[in-house]
């Protein structure tokens, strides 16, 4: 046999990933349905266009019946009437913000749980129509306006988290968990006795894992739009290489991950040890602007994170590649590191 | 002339605590175009030892030179000529047999076309299936397979046949002759003496860390002095010593093992008359008795001081 390029080493270890992972059908699933099905799941549950409404229970009596009628009349709120016991037993269960008891002789007593969100709200929507009601005339006057424009709703916050869990999971899994497998089997060592190029080996690894990608987010990005109406408000070249650089930077983690362990329960402690973290504090499905400012420069630092937060820039606030350079920076600074490292305490048996 | 292979003084300490002196200074000359086995049992440094020729284990001293190079120098040319089937290996269960050869075969810068090398272990019939569905055997021929497929001057078969089959065990055997009659090399492991003396010009008995006895099968067994070995078994609470009939003409040593004893004896002829004779003198009675070849076997506990398959504490002759 001549060499060609269907006979060239590379392109053969390229083939052999890829037939392994299109054969491995739930390896499939967890990267290109999963990030699907959760994408549909959080965006229907969070969807905004229908009102919020305001659910309360009020307790019953000739006065409780009355203000459920005005409330009811002025729309946005469920109204639930019951017995004082049955509206707190709603409560406790989540399924009310708020219950009203108005007493006959001294005024009102509102019941709801300070650190639920939408507790104090609702308590205040309520107050608010109770004392017009009671004739209270506003000294100002506002307007509200509500974000339900593109870009500004979870939706548009989720898609660039989701993008980020497919980059995390394929670096961590796809090249991982595939080299420890490959070192359990003794596959690697069978290799190494072959003169067989190791650069060939780890840039088949790493190279098929970006190629993989690239279907995964596609689909994400069209998806997303046709369902949503998601679009990056900053193109689509610069999301291109915000996530090829992410998920080369997450290919070397995977590849550090892989670079000793010998048992599948030494790398499953790692890849838990190093993707945890990151699931709790990349900011995947809230923002990590939430945790204490003392964790915050932690949190910048782990590898996901700025793929996110670059990724959030460019498509919900239109940033262009310049205004994500830190991020960048992190990512190549990350992707260098875990590679040299990497290969400096490669082990193949 | 070259060897194919050249040890010299090759020692393999495996760091631990205590550390494991896995080869203490094997001396091995393997010549082209031959087949030569390395016997024993386990843990006596056989994978070791092949795993330092096929430049997978560093020597802690000591040198093997592999076709005339050093690993030192010429890996790389080393590495284009030598097939290796290690000891235990699970190739992806999810290529093909043909995919998977195709692989392997782009490793070499010459070698056979991937059908010739399925052809070679008679799974044309399996090419397109998944290593998955192939049965032990079957795999194990794979395995072999991928160290043809780079037309090897020089085949390591780590255990080949180790916990297969008769039939496949022959199969197996039958692909390496086949190989050998091309004027190839090979360098085996096994456990399993008859396999040596079928397949085997010269072997080496290894036993912790060291070589025991190296010749041709016949020379080994010819050496012992003693070529058969009777073993019979004589009923009653009354039993002999141990060495009962250590003595007798014809008869070179003795020993018992759980009832059973064994005479390894020159000259059968003379040897069993002797035997009956002794027995009935001393008024005991023969409830079984056995003649047969000696193998290497034989060769081993005379050089081990214990069966092949016998744990290592006690049961000394
Ligand atoms: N990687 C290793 N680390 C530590 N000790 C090892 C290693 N490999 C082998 N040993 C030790 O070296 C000794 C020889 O092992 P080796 O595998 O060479 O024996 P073997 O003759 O091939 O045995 P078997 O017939 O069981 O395959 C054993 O005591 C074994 O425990
Ligand atoms: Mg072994």
């Amino acid at each position: 046999m001549r060499p060609s390029f269907q006979t060239h080493p590379f392109v053969q270890l390229f083939l052999a990933r890829f037939r392994e992972f299109v054969r491995t059908p739930e390896a499939v699933f967890w990267s290109y349905v999963f990030p699907l099905v959760m994408m549909v799941a959080l965006g229907l549950a969070f969807r905004s266009g229908d009102e919020p409404e305001v659910s309360i229970a009020v307790v019953a009596g000739a006065a409780g019946d009355q203000l459920a009628a005005v409330l009811e009349k002025q729309g946005g709120f469920q109204v639930m009437r019951a017995e004082a016991e049955s509206c707190r037993t709603a409560m406790r269960s989540g399924k009310v913000d708020v219950v009203v008891q108005l007493h006959e002789t001294d005024g009102t007593t509102f019941h709801f749980d300070e650190t639920r969100p939408g507790g104090r709200a609702a308590r205040n929507a309520v107050n608010d129509v109770l004392q017009r009601e009671a004739g209270r005339q506003d000294p100002l006057s506002t307007t509200d306006v509500t974000a339900t424009e593109p870009g500004g709703r979870y939706i548009d916050f989720l898609v660039p988290g989701l993008i980020g869990v497919g980059l995390m999971g394929g670096g961590v899994w796809g090249v991982g968990y595939a080299i420890v497998d490959m070192r359990i089997r003794r596959v690697l060592r069978r290799m190494l006795g072959t003169p067989m190029k190791k650069h060939h080996f780890i840039g088949a690894m790493m190279g098929s894992r970006l190629v993989f990608m690239i279907p995964e987010i596609i689909v994400i990005l069209i998806l997303s739009r046709l369902l949503f109406g998601v679009v990056s408000h900053g193109g689509y070249a610069a999301v291109g290489v915000i996530v090829s650089l992410g998920a080369l930077e997450l290919a070397c983690i995977g590849l550090v991950i892989a670079s000793r362990a010998k048992t599948i329960e030494s790398a499953a402690g790692l890849m838990n040890l190093i993707m945890v973290p990151m699931w709790v504090g990349s900011g995947i499905f809230f923002s990590a602007e939430r945790f204490p400012d003392l964790a915050q420069p932690l949190i910048r630092l782990l590898p996901l994170t700025p793929v996110i937060s670059a990724l959030r820039m460019v498509m919900q606030e239109a940033a262009g590649l310049t205004d994500v350079l830190p991020q960048l920076l992190v990512m190549g600074t990350w992707t260098v590191v875990a590679f040299v490292s990497a290969i400096r305490i490669f082990r193949w048996d | 002339m070259t060897y194919a292979i050249e040890c010299r003084r090759l020692t393999r300490i495996w760091p631990g605590n205590p550390p494991v002196e896995a080869v203490r200074g094997i001396d091995l000359r393997v010549e082209q175009g031959s087949c030569f086995g390395v016997l024993g049992p386990n843990g006596a440094g056989k994978t070791t030892t092949i795993e330092i020729c096929e430049g997978l284990v560093e020597a802690t001293s000591g040198e093997a030179l592999v076709l005339g190079k050093s690993w030192a120098t010429e890996a790389e040319q080393i590495r284009q000529q030598i097939g290796i089937s290690l000891q235990e290996t699970r190739l992806s269960e999810k290529l093909t047999v043909f995919e998977t050869l195709t692989l392997f075969r782009s490793f070499y810068q010459s070698g056979l076309d991937p059908q010739q090398a399925i052809q070679m272990v008679s799974l044309q019939e399996k090419q397109h299936a998944r290593i998955r569905t192939l049965s032990g055997g079957q795999k194990q021929r794979v395995a072999i397979a991928t160290a043809l497929v780079g037309n090897p001057q020089l085949l390591f078969l780590d255990e080949p046949t180790t916990g297969l089959d008769p039939q496949s065990r022959r199969e197996i055997w039958k692909i390496i002759s086949d190989f050998r009659e091309s004027g190839k090399t090979v360098l085996l492991t096994t456990h399993y003496m008859d396999e040596a003396e079928r397949l085997c010009d010269r072997v080496a008995i290894f036993d912790h860390g060291q070589i025991l006895a190296e010749d041709s099968p016949k020379n080994l067994i010819r050496q012992l002095g003693a070529e058969h070995v009777v073993m019979f078994e004589v009923e009653g609470q009354d039993q002999p010593p141990e060495d009962f009939g250590a003595g007798l003409p014809g008869v070179i040593s003795a020993r018992s093992e759980s009832g059973t004893r064994s005479l390894s004896v020159s000259e059968i002829h003379v040897a069993v008359p002797a035997l009956l004779t002794a027995i009935s003198e001393r008024n005991l009675k023969l409830s079984s008795l056995l003649t047969r070849q000696a193998t290497l076997e034989d060769v081993f506990v005379h050089h081990a001081g214990r069966a092949l398959d016998a744990e290592e504490a006690g049961e000394n002759p």
